[in-house]
């Protein structure tokens, strides 16, 4: 992978979020590198979700340092936002407009102009191979296809990192793969890949994985890395001497 | 005679122009852990609402402990414990209270079947005062398995009751299965998840409204009808796209940190590593595998198509 890790994307340093007192991210501290492919693993209620959320300029944290492609989550929160693409775990694609209704709709709040839109639409509509679908309301498309335009858009307006939170799920295994290929795609195309997964099988397409215990993150390496680490045949081995660990 | 516990015999459903699902048949015997395997829009949730009287079949008859869908929906309602895919607890009530509701609307009592339920609910009674909707995942999963159980059904639906859990909870969440199902209650599951195929006695693997195969995991593992190998290479990301290209193909999808390579005939190592080599791959790795529920899945999934 062409995976820069002279140039940090992003930069989390002692990142704690109370909720009262309940500690949802207790010192997180990490780098990702422009480019990569980064698995962000951890049990339900390990904390996972919070910390995207401030990553994404979503929610501020109690205290900690967090810079996402040179911008602060504190004070240039605007910026953190114009600068990345979100794709959530439930879909969220408006079900009642049509492909290109969406498109259009999620390009503008970007502020793209009508040209680039109309000029990257086509293409994206050309490689996903549904130009014929392009009046289709999102409602009637199958989960794979939805999954795929969801991305798509995601990244629609060029951002440096797209966070994906846990996009395959109960998607069926081929376009589970497929689904691969574009984030692969994505990653080459200079895009930071931040992503969520259950599927431990993925964890190994990841260029480095992190997983979080109990609101800490207690490995951070590369899937070969961490095999070798935990003596581990494979990733849901170390995800389970980790997890049964707390 | 065998005793089955459920029968579907040519039942179909659609939803306006959409055929939810086409003329599925299936037998489930008693005390068996019976798994509807596929992703979202394969017909597995309107199955469990036919079965559990929720919605009616548009053709085909169906029967639960020999009663059928349609006429003794009352019967099948007394004895049936489902859980629900969407987390339908009331989230305004605590833990002991959705419990103890459950218990109630079924005519029972927490106490009277608590042995059922004990090793379930322990782990989420010290939360018993917490509302339900401030559970966590794992924790909301075991109070709706709990309420499920509470009036001792001999029949459990299970829709997709590991869907977005980690892989940890997943795995006690089946150990609890493999429990109950020592106590003598049928259980059905779905899930997405093609591993947890292979801990079921007998799977319907199914795709857009129609099963593609049913058998035991094992049986289904040995109908795959190519040789299948596990190769590993210095350039994993363009491994697949290669392999496809040599001839004699016939899949070549990645599994965690290899590649499953299907084709028509044995291949020798010699050969397979002479091809890679001279595309500019090095550390080439190649050897015979068998394949799993997954390898089987996709094989039949493209037949399908």
């Amino acid at each position: 992978m062409k995976t820069n890790s002279e140039n940090i994307i992003i930069k989390v340093q002692d990142l704690v979020k109370k909720f009262g007192d309940f500690v949802a991210n207790d010192h997180l501290t990490f780098d990702v590198y422009e480019g990569e492919i980064f698995g962000f693993l951890g049990a339900n209620g390990a904390g996972k979700t919070t910390a995207i959320r401030i990553l994404c300029g979503l929610s501020a944290p109690t205290s900690g340092d967090v810079e996402i492609a040179g911008y602060n989550v504190y004070k240039q929160t605007e910026k953190v936002k114009k600068n990345i693409g979100y794709m959530s775990q439930k879909f969220s694609l408006y079900e009642n407009l049509t492909i290109k209704e969406n498109i259009r709709f999620f390009a503008g709040i970007y502020g793209l102009s009508g040209k680039v839109i109309k000029d990257r639409m086509n293409e994206l509509l050309k490689s996903l191979q549904i130009t014929h679908l392009k009046d289709t309301l999102i409602s009637s498309l199958p989960l794979g296809w939805k999954q795929k335009l969801a991305f798509s858009i995601a990244i629609f307006h060029k951002p440096k990192i797209v966070f994906l939170d846990e996009p395959t799920g109960g998607v069926d295994p081929i376009t589970r793969r497929q689904f691969w290929d574009m984030i692969y795609e994505t990653a080459r195309s200079g895009i930071t890949v931040f992503v969520t997964t259950h599927y431990m099988d993925e964890a190994e397409y990841c260029d480095r994985v992190s997983i979080m215990v109990d609101g800490r993150i207690d490995a951070l390496d590369t899937p070969a890395e961490l095999k070798k680490i935990f003596n581990a045949k494979n990733m849901d081995e170390v995800f389970l001497k980790l997890a049964r660990s707390s | 005679m065998e005793v089955f516990s459920i029968i579907a015999d040519q039942i179909s459903k659609s939803y306006g122009d959409v055929k939810a699902i086409e003329n599925i048949s299936f037998s489930v015997k008693k005390d068996e852990l019976y798994g509807l395997i596929g992703p979202d829009g394969s017909g597995k949730t309107t199955i469990f609402r036919i079965l559990t009287t929720l919605l009616l079949p548009k053709a085909g008859k169906a029967t639960v402990e020999g009663f059928d869908v349609v006429k003794d929906f009352k019967e099948i309602r007394k004895i049936s414990g489902y859980m629900p895919g969407r987390f339908s607890l009331y989230h305004d009530l605590s833990v002991e209270e959705n419990l103890q509701f459950y218990a109630t609307i079924f005519c029972t009592t927490i106490q009277e079947n608590y042995d059922l339920i004990k090793d379930i609910y322990v782990q989420i009674e010290p939360f018993k005062n917490r509302k339900a909707g401030k559970l966590s995942g794992g924790m909301k999963q075991k109070l709706a398995l709990s309420c499920a159980l509470i009036h001792k059904p001999k029949v459990l639906f299970l829709d997709e009751p590991t869907t977005g859990v980690d892989a940890v909870s997943r795995k006690e969440f089946w150990e609890m299965l493999k429990n109950l199902q020592q106590k003598g209650i049928t259980i059905i599951v779905s899930t997405p998840y093609m591993d947890e195929a292979a801990l079921c006695d007998k799977v319907a693997l199914m795709q857009k409204g129609k099963i593609l195969s049913i058998d035991t995991p094992e049986k289904i593992v040995q109908q795959y009808e190519y040789p299948l190998y596990q190769v590993t290479s210095d350039n994993m990301y363009e491994l697949p796209g290669i392999l496809n290209n040599f001839s004699g193909s016939i899949s070549a999808h990645r599994f965690g940190d290899s590649i499953h390579f299907a084709t028509r005939q044995e291949i020798k190592h010699d050969d397979i590593h002479e091809f890679l080599a001279d595309k500019g791959h090095q550390q080439i790795e190649f050897k015979k595998i068998t394949p799993d529920i997954e390898d089987c899945f996709m094989a039949l999934m493209k037949n399908e198509n």
